[in-house]
């Protein structure tokens, strides 16, 4: 598996950018309707930085995005998304194996948790991250396994009620509705897996 | 003279912290330090973790300081800025489950009798509903 950083980190970029519609929609139905602008800031200030991440390592890439993003997004998303990656990049190698990846992503899953003061099933973004960090650590996890999860587990958190953020103030109410965090993130996972280059 | 517990607000709005700061001055006299933030760094409504780390620095007391937030994402990223503090100032740094307003006040009026952090925290959280 090769990673080049600058890669990962446009495809990061790239994907805050283009999705501001859909996740200023969902966040408008159950919040205070920022979350696509947010990420759009967040996607925009990455691309800012892209000499930089050119010149650096895996760890230092990851570790200045999760910087870049908790300093310019605004809102929950961008300490959470920023403890996430700066976790995974003060906890894995300059060129890792799966397995290595999947040992980052469950610890930048449990920072963020940790941060959030947030458990799964309270219709959150961690509700997406949670399942698919376990996965991926599992051994013998597939591309197209994980993909899936993501999706499912976005798609997991309509029917939920919202128990933290801003949604959890509609209550019952908040039902029926993806919570646009976990869309986000689903969207990242996707775009991270088609910038990432598997060697099988 | 014992150092006092600094005291910092972050609210979603730059006004609403202003606001809090200017009330927290008429009992805060000279030697309290109060510092605020509000809004991202372009200006919008929210919280960024940056102005939370400056106004920790703006507040610094050895004594420690307390921290008054309003909703979600100011707490968080209250909380990532206390994370990323040197270590040996980490635990001088807390955030108080308080409402915004009235929570800053009785801090600062706890602080300003020179209360220890843990009796700040304490006071303002009080008035929390159990
Ligand atoms: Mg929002």
């Amino acid at each position: 598996m090769r990673i080049d950083p600058a890669r990962l980190i446009d495809a990061i970029a790239d994907c805050m950018i283009e999705n501001m519609q859909e996740l200023t929609e969902l966040d408008a139905a159950i919040g205070d309707a920022d979350h696509g602008l947010n990420m759009r800031k967040g996607g925009e200030a990455l691309r800012a930085d892209m000499a930089a991440f050119k010149a650096a390592s895996l760890p230092q890439a990851l570790q200045l995005a999760g910087n870049i993003l908790a300093t310019t997004v605004g809102g929950a998303a961008g300490p959470l998304y920023g403890s996430l990656l700066m976790t995974m990049g003060k906890s894995i190698g300059p060129d890792p194996d799966l397995g290595e990846v999947g040992k980052a992503l469950v610890a930048g899953v449990e920072a963020m948790e940790r941060l959030g003061k947030v458990e799964a099933g309270q219709k959150t973004m961690l509700d997406v991250w949670k399942p698919v960090s376990r996965l991926v650590a599992r051994e013998g996890a597939t591309v197209q396994s994980v993909r899936a999860l993501a999706h499912e587990a976005a798609v997991a958190t309509i029917p939920m009620e919202a128990r933290r953020g801003r949604a959890s103030y509609l209550g019952e109410r908040s039902r029926g509705h993806m919570d646009p965090g976990a869309r986000s993130s689903e969207l990242l996972i996707l775009a991270v897996i088609d910038a990432l280059e598997f060697e099988q | 003279m014992t150092d006092l517990v600094g005291i910092v607000i972050v609210s979603h709005s730059i006004d609403i912290a202003k606001g809090i700061n200017d009330m927290v001055r008429q009992i805060a006299g000279s030697e309290l330090k109060v510092a605020f933030c509000g809004g991202t760094a372009d200006g919008r409504l929210g919280t960024n973790m940056k102005s939370v780390q400056d106004a920790i620095d703006a507040a610094w007391s050895p004594a420690g300081v307390v921290i008054l937030v309003d909703l979600g994402s100011a707490e968080i990223n209250s909380e990532l800025a206390i994370d990323m503090l040197p270590a040996e100032r980490r635990g001088s740094v807390v955030v108080c489950n308080a409402p915004i307003v009235e929570g800053a006040v009785v801090a600062a009026t706890e602080a300003k009798s020179g209360s220890p952090l843990a009796d700040v925290k304490r006071a303002a959280e009080e008035l929390s509903p159990q």
